[in-house]
């Protein structure tokens, strides 16, 4: 193991090149572009042995992808935004075909008005498209959903594309101290790509047909379990990634000081380290706070969720995403799940760092203050400008 | 030896679809697929073949093919070349089957990247002159004058007023290593194309006429004859681009007429003498320009 100090981008190319994927096919767009520029020059030096497709846009860089996980070969493409919505049709394509592709996305505003900075609409606006969704909240954390992504999208159980979603800039282009994994660490903990659901010359086979109204609900089904099954197969991906690796994640939520908390902050993504400081500086105070930091959107961890709010008394959604004329997304979801277990706890929505803006520790204490006064509703942090 | 229908491979590959009577189309693919056996491996986007080939459980491809997106031809070709080049399999061709809109609208892009990228796959747009799988919609190879449900023919409009876009000549620019035109009513051509295509390393593009019968309101016995009198009256040609060259693979001795080929489909029906001489005109001044700088074979 090298310990190396790598951005958000260089880490995840780090763990791509130790996935070792056949083909990568991308279209370059900010703040996505370090990650293929790096995997470009692994290819250049060899380091990498793969075809790099230069497409001409990001439809078909997953077009691409899909083509080369239709031949049984392991696929990766990178995007962000506007070129995450303009391969959008891709998405539900690469999905309901169950080819298992990972795709790094960089979180990034999305048009209008221009914008290159991050916050998560691009990816939560296609939460619906059948992919695995992570979000990883530092660029070790990048480099390890690098690795662990094509474990679970294999999965014969599983099937299903994987978007590991990195904050835009903030996440992206700051640097850290990360542990790269050996070759022979990583080998052993990923084994190859082998599946069944494949043009094979031997077997000829006819992919990716139409079904009508009798058959279609069925496919539909079995493309949802396989996303449910995805929670088994993470858990089971985490426990051998810490055997080896000796870093062990905490599936598809991580807690940090719920467990007595009175008052928790559900979030996620890069943000979620800001909150951790604040949690504990509040909790010097005596203040009996929380955060829970949701790792995996899709699926989406109804139970863990439930299971973190259970005790508290009001708990406050805070994400980098808005559905128009109605409210946060992940809040949507959030209430969902604790309704499901008949939890009654007041919670509320703050939408922040839209198009990049900051969001300050102060922000993160004033969330506490507020839903400890019973303050409900959704909220925009940062109207003011500045 | 050059192939003809005494030595083409008798094995069938696109078998038991449901194409409608006298499909131009579905006889390119099936033809192509004979040509090219089982090691090819068949992208065909949304459009009539991927409709009338791939119902599930019905599949009617006993080669490899999958459907793409419908703008994603030739960029899933560029995925299945290399991930199976990837992984050590050479014995194959990745061929794509792509209608006019397709490929000269919609995947015009995906293509034009694969043959910069001289992606080693084989093109073939089955040019039937409109978005036939939807209802005979215009797309941008249809003809002047054309009647198609979103190109009416009225008082005010006569049909399509623009001409067929040039796709021959677009992917030629590219300096592609081949590409070449045929029609379904040469059918010897059209073959030893496929096969020559085959054999030729890099982006190969061949255009072929597939008259659609319900589109252009003829006979469904008349797809054959009908694809052969649109080269015998010069609105098409049969043509290659190699090497930098282009070469004219034939050249009528005298064109059959304009206005009989035109006046037998239902679509051109409504034509008045006056368009019909403009289409002759452009004919002839492309004439002009074959006659002139490409190689006459």
């Amino acid at each position: 193991m090298a310990r190396k100090f790598l951005s958000g981008n260089e880490a995840f190319a780090e763990g791509i090149r130790l996935a070792k994927p056949q083909v990568i096919s991308a279209y370059p767009i900010t703040p996505q572009t370090i990650v293929v520029e790096r995997l470009s020059e692994m290819v250049e030096d060899k380091s990498l042995k793969a075809e790099f497709i230069h497409v001409e846009s990001e439809h078909s860089a997953l077009s691409c992808a899909m083509g080369t996980s239709a031949v049984g070969a392991r696929a990766f493409t990178a995007t962000s935004s506007q070129g995450l919505l303009y391969m959008a049709e891709c998405l539900t394509y690469a999905s309901g075909g169950r080819f298992p592709i990972v795709m790094m996305n960089a979180n990034r505003s999305t048009a209008l008005p221009w914008n290159i900075y991050g916050d998560q609409r691009d990816s939560i606006s296609l939460l619906d498209s059948g992919w695995i969704q992570a979000y990883a909240e530092n660029a070790q954390e990048s480099l390890d959903l690098a690795l662990m992504s094509y474990y679970v999208a294999e999965d014969k159980r599983v099937s299903t594309p994987f978007m590991a979603n990195l904050d835009g800039f903030v996440l992206t282009h700051t640097y850290e101290v990360v542990d790269v994994p050996t070759k022979k660490q990583a080998d052993e903990f990923l084994p190859p790509f082998k599946t069944e659901n494949k043009l094979d010359l031997n077997n000829p086979k006819n992919l990716a047909f139409s079904a009508g109204p009798a058959q279609n609900t069925a496919f539909k089904y079995k493309e949802h379990i396989g996303l449910l099954n995805a929670k088994e197969v993470i858990g089971e991906a985490e426990e051998k990634f810490a055997k080896i690796f000796g870093r062990k994640y905490s599936g598809l939520t991580e807690e940090y000081r719920t467990d007595d908390a009175d008052y928790i902050i559900v979030t996620l993504g890069s943000i979620a380290g800001l909150v951790r400081e604040t949690v504990d500086k509040l909790r010097n105070d005596g203040k009996k706070v929380g955060l829970l930091r949701i790792r995996y959107l899709r699926p989406f961890p109804n139970e863990e969720i439930a299971g973190a709010l259970k005790n508290a008394k009001a708990a406050a959604v805070l994400e980098k995403d808005i559905s128009f004329g109605n409210e946060g997304t992940v809040y949507t979801n959030v209430n969902s799940a604790i309704k499901k277990q008949n939890i009654h706890i007041t919670t509320s929505n703050y939408i922040g760092g839209l198009g990049g803006k900051n969001i300050s520790e102060a922000e993160i204490e004033n969330i506490f203050g507020d839903i400890e006064s019973g303050k409900t509703g959704v909220t925009f942090l940062g109207l003011g400008g500045e | 030896m050059a192939l003809n229908a005494k030595s083409l491979n008798e094995d069938e590959y696109f078998y038991g679809h449901k194409a409608c009577g006298g499909c131009g189309g579905s006889l390119a693919v099936r033809i192509a697929l004979k040509v090219l056996g089982e090691k090819a491996v068949a992208v065909l986007p949304a459009g009539c073949m991927s409709a009338v080939g791939f119902n599930f459980p019905q599949l009617c491809f006993s080669n490899n093919a999958i459907i793409s997106t419908f703008a994603g031809t030739a960029s899933m070709l560029a995925g299945i070349e290399a991930g199976l080049r990837a992984q050590g399999i050479t014995n194959f061709q990745a061929v794509g089957f792509a209608g006019d809109g397709g490929t000269a609208d919609i995947g015009l892009q995906a293509l034009s990247g694969a043959i910069d990228r001289n992606d080693n796959i084989l093109y073939i747009c089955y040019d039937n002159e409109a978005y036939m799988n939807t209802g005979i919609q215009k797309s941008s190879l249809t003809p002047f004058g054309a009647k198609t449900t979103t190109t009416p023919a009225g008082k005010n409009i006569h049909g399509n007023l623009r001409p067929k876009k040039n796709m021959f000549e677009i992917a030629a620019a590219h300096d592609i290593p081949y590409a070449a035109t045929a029609s379904v009513g040469y059918m010897n051509d059209f073959m030893n194309k496929i096969e020559k295509a085959s054999k030729i390393q890099g982006t190969k593009y061949i255009h072929v006429i597939a008259p659609c019968p319900t589109g252009w309101c003829v006979e469904t016995d008349s797809t054959v004859e009908i694809a052969k009198e649109v080269v015998d009256c010069g609105l098409w040609y049969l043509a290659e681009y190699e090497n930098g060259e282009y070469t004219l693979n034939y050249k009528p001795k005298k064109f059959t007429d304009v206005g009989e080929y035109l006046k037998k489909q239902g679509r051109f029906r409504h034509l008045s003498d006056n368009d019909i001489e403009i289409i002759k005109c452009s004919r002839d001044k492309k004439w002009e320009k074959i006659n002139q700088n490409w190689r006459i074979k």
